[in-house]
């Protein structure tokens, strides 16, 4: 793999871009004022700033994704993940998180995003839903639902390595409407961190909670794209094989959770493509990549931790 | 002068080889710069202080520059030049202390919480070996 090269000119015309759309921004704010005090002159000329800075930021909208930094999308995973938490309560059982992490963390090491602004994280959801998240930035939920269609080590590794694929592959940023990110990236043009105008800061949190919202939306409520999940099934077969799991973990999993499901559930049942042409597609994939009979300590160590879950 | 690249991750390991299995020679932060000595596939060997070199994965550096503290003048400079980038830009810790005044039912306790599950290097060899498991281009 050649190392990843930004173009520099592209770059440069990107960030000129973006600063002047935050510059027109903040005229939006006029213009509101300006019809309620009826001052119609300057109104007009604001507006027609509007629409050349509208122009100039939809020429920002393709490079927007670029510019939302590891560090960001941390702000962004955090919030996320402290939604989830919300709408689910974390399981307390300290071997099983342990033993989630240990496995997780470790695939994560290997993936072709190893390296993330804080660190993959996992956790148990205390919900017999059939269901797992992961956040943009690396925090990765699983239910007690789920954790009950594993029968190995390698299906957990399978579906830890799913998400895993999720987050590498930005699944959960490109769920944020593109008009979104052109009016976030427009705000993100306001760079100076430390002394943020206080309307500066209620309109990117303002922003912040729509991007937010999409992502949730489309995470919790109406799932990915079937295109999204094939993409994630695929990143979970190569990083099984390169750890030394079995890829095939994935389908046996799939096969368990098929019989579990229950149909019109809220579960992976809506969010999910069917686990039967999940494995359809898998079956493909897997071929040829050679089972290799897991080590009897996998199974003692994986009934050990969650037997109490 | 050679390749520069700088570190965007909050903390990121500088190790003896190419590998994750490599052992962590030193620790690298947001913002640091660090000099490319040569890059293998996603690993970027970095020439460290005291002559002393290492290998850091390519997922925690970034071309341009970061800057740490910003001020009204780099702000200018960065919208006009290719290679600076500013950290806490955008959706910052700030941002946050916003959204979760709006919305006290979010738990970010929950979240502080998952942070500090962290495996060591230690424990996931240990963990890799007791499985009886090889990564791929990576026994140590």
């Amino acid at each position: 793999m050649k190392v990843r090269r930004l173009n520099r000119r592209t770059f440069l015309a990107t960030g000129a871009r973006i600063g002047m759309t935050g510059l027109a921004l903040s005229g939006s704010s006029l213009l509101l004022q300006g019809f309620g005090f009826g001052d119609l002159g300057s109104t007009i000329e604001q507006a027609s700033k509007l629409t050349e800075s509208a122009t100039k930021s939809f020429t920002a909208v393709s490079k927007a994704m670029e510019d939302i930094t590891p560090e960001q999308e941390y702000y962004i995973g955090r919030t996320i993940g402290a939604i989830v938490l919300n709408k689910y309560k974390p399981c307390e059982q300290e071997a099983g998180n342990h033993y989630l992490n240990l496995l997780g963390q470790t695939l994560g090491r290997f993936s072709d995003l190893p390296e993330l602004f804080d660190s993959y994280h996992f956790q148990i959801l205390d919900s017999a839903e059939i269901n797992a998240f992961a956040t943009p930035s690396g925090l990765v939920f699983v239910t007690r639902g789920m954790l009950r269609c594993c029968d190995h080590e390698d299906a957990l590794a399978a579906v830890l390595a799913h998400e895993i694929g999720h987050i590498q592959l930005k699944h959960g940023l490109h769920s944020i409407e593109k008009d979104r990110i052109t009016k976030a990236t427009s705000i993100l043009a306001i760079e100076g961190t430390k002394n943020f105008a206080q309307s500066d800061i209620a309109s990117l949190t303002s922003s912040f909670e729509d991007s937010i919202n999409d992502i949730t939306s489309t995470m919790i409520n109406n799932g990915y794209s079937r295109s999204f999940e094939n993409e994630a099934d695929a990143a979970a077969v190569t990083l099984l094989g390169r750890v030394g799991y079995n890829p095939a973990g994935l389908i046996n999993m799939l096969r368990i959770m098929s019989k579990q499901l229950k149909p019109g559930g809220l579960d992976f049942a809506k969010t999910h493509p069917s686990p039967e042409s999940r494995i359809e597609n898998l079956e493909k994939l897997v071929a040829g990549t050679g089972a290799q009979m897991p080590a009897a300590s996998q199974q003692r160590r994986f009934e050990s931790a969650l037997k109490g879950v | 002068m050679g390749e520069q690249f700088s570190v965007q991750v909050r903390d990121g390991q500088v190790r003896t080889k190419p590998s994750f299995l490599g052992a962590v020679i030193a620790t690298v932060h947001y913002g640091d710069r660090l000099a490319v000595v040569q890059t293998k596939e996603s690993w970027v060997e970095v020439a460290l202080t005291g002559s002393k070199q290492g290998w850091i994965h390519l997922s925690a550096l970034t071309e341009k520059e970061i800057i740490l503290n910003t001020n009204i003048q780099q702000v200018s400079q960065a919208a006009s030049s290719d290679e600076l980038a500013l950290a806490g830009k955008g959706f910052n810790k700030q941002v946050e202390d916003q959204f979760r005044k709006q919305n006290s039912q979010a738990n970010f306790a929950g979240v502080d919480k998952m942070e500090t599950f962290r495996i060591s290097q230690e424990e996931m060899a240990q963990f890799l070996k007791a499985g009886d498991l090889k990564p791929q281009g990576g026994a140590s």
